[in-house]
């Protein structure tokens, strides 16, 4: 589990008695920012009618996010569209960054994705009750259910409200670490079964490497379009 | 057959995980809460800072750029449109010259035709005129001849025998008598030649 550890880079840096020292998670969240950034301003740049790869690349997520957030959300949630794009960026190129042998992946943390959903189940929560007032509450209690039932959907669904952020954060770290772990193990075997054996663990790791590729951005996909539809919730009360 | 592989992968991999976690001692590093903070810090800050660079800087930049290539994209559909009106309008008055200017040349050579037509058959009939003419001058002389020649050879032969009957008898006989025998037997001939 070593591609897990967190150490610190460089001195110790302390805010009061709380430790906040540049880390390696640190150092990659870094990474992954800067590379949107660069990426995106190089994409942004240009002002061609007939675009390059890079500005067809920003333009291309650009028009796949809005899509998404059209589709899952409406059009109340283009306000909330350069969130939702930050969003699905930083966790997309933090998945993807720790594809990389020997990197860092931010996304194996449960902490960072707890932070991550924390904080969408607050806005999302806010922002339903700034829309809606104390209707937002209507959200627990579904249309058409007999009033013998009521009790026990309205526990459940208030349940089920309140696991979003565990569920949102615990999908894509354990997605990620599975995925990194499971690597791991394979390419463990391919040492240890020797250049005899060691073919098949190999091959192995090798279509794992894609299937994690695939699983990076899916998951990255899916934590986005679970806050579109989180989002949506609150927006457009349904129920 | 997918799911199947992949529910095998998770409980192999589960399976290795508990011998990996033996092995390592402190368990998994998720769950240590040493630099949590420091994640967490890290995470606002970087999170933040890309969030605002790309709300203030970025998108509106890329949203502008696609909103000029869309409103470019339509300006020139229009004005392709209006090109090809055009054209379609000038392509029709090119056909509609082309049909006149046929129709024109048509008239000109059916005019030309007539003209030349008229030409000859005007020239024809004088041709003929003049023919006719001259035929029938040329059977006037002739006619004229004949007539000629026959008093001619009556009057040859009125005269010769005259000289004959002169000498023979030798004496002058009436020379209208003579005339009027020769004229007889010329009549005569003329009758046995036409029977």
């Amino acid at each position: 589990m070593y591609q897990f550890n967190v150490y610190r880079i460089g001195p110790e840096i302390k805010l009061g008695s709380v430790d906040i020292s540049f880390t390696n998670a640190s150092l990659f969240m870094v990474i992954s920012s800067l590379a949107i950034l660069i990426i995106f301003n190089l994409g942004a740049k240009k002002k061609t009618l007939i675009p390059d790869k890079l500005q067809l690349l920003s333009e291309l997520s650009y028009s796949f996010v809005a899509k998404m957030i059209s589709d899952t959300a409406g059009s109340k949630a283009k306000p909330y569209f350069s969130f939702i794009f930050s969003l699905f960026m930083f966790v997309l190129f933090c998945n993807m960054f720790g594809m990389i042998p020997y990197a860092f992946t931010v996304t194996s943390h449960i902490i960072v994705t707890f932070v991550l959903a924390a904080f969408i189940f607050i806005g999302v929560t806010i922002i339903g009750f700034m829309k809606h007032g104390l209707g937002y509450l209507k959200l627990f209690v579904p249309s058409g259910v007999p009033m013998v039932l009521l009790p026990l959907i309205v526990v459940i669904e208030i349940i089920s409200y309140l696991s979003r952020p565990i569920s949102l954060s615990v999908r894509l770290f354990a997605n990620m670490m599975a995925g990194h772990t499971m690597m791991k193990v394979f390419g463990g075997f391919v040492i240890s079964l020797g250049i005899v054996g060691g073919w098949l663990p190999l091959s192995f790791s090798v279509a794992l490497t894609g299937l994690e590729i695939l699983v990076a951005f899916l998951q990255a996909y899916v934590f986005a379009i679970l806050t579109c539809i989180y989002l949506n919730d609150a927006l457009n009360l349904h129920h | 057959m997918l799911k199947k592989i992949v529910i095998l992968l998770f409980v192999t991999c589960f399976a290795c995980l508990n011998t990996v976690f033996a092995a390592e001692s402190g368990g998994m590093p998720q769950l240590n809460p040493e630099f949590w903070i420091s994640q967490i810090f890290w995470l606002i800050i970087t999170f933040g800072i890309l969030f605002i660079v790309l709300t203030k800087v970025i998108l509106p930049k890329i949203s502008d750029n696609l909103e000029t290539r869309k409103s470019q994209i339509l300006e020139n559909i229009e004005t392709a449109d209006k090109q090809k009106e055009e054209s379609q309008k000038k392509i029709d008055e090119y056909e509609k010259i082309i049909l006149d200017s046929k129709l024109k040349a048509k008239s000109y050579f059916n005019e030309a035709r007539e003209k030349i037509l008229d030409d000859i058959n005007k020239k024809r009939a004088a041709l003929e005129k003049d023919l006719d003419e001259e035929i029938s001058e040329v059977e006037k002389e002739l006619s004229d001849l004949k007539q000629k020649s026959g008093e001619k050879i009556n009057k040859i032969a009125a005269e010769t025998s005259a000289e004959l009957i002169k000498e023979l008898i030798g004496e002058e006989v009436n020379s209208s008598s003579i005339a009027a025998i020769v004229e007889d037997q010329s009549k005569i001939n003329r009758e046995r030649k036409d029977v």
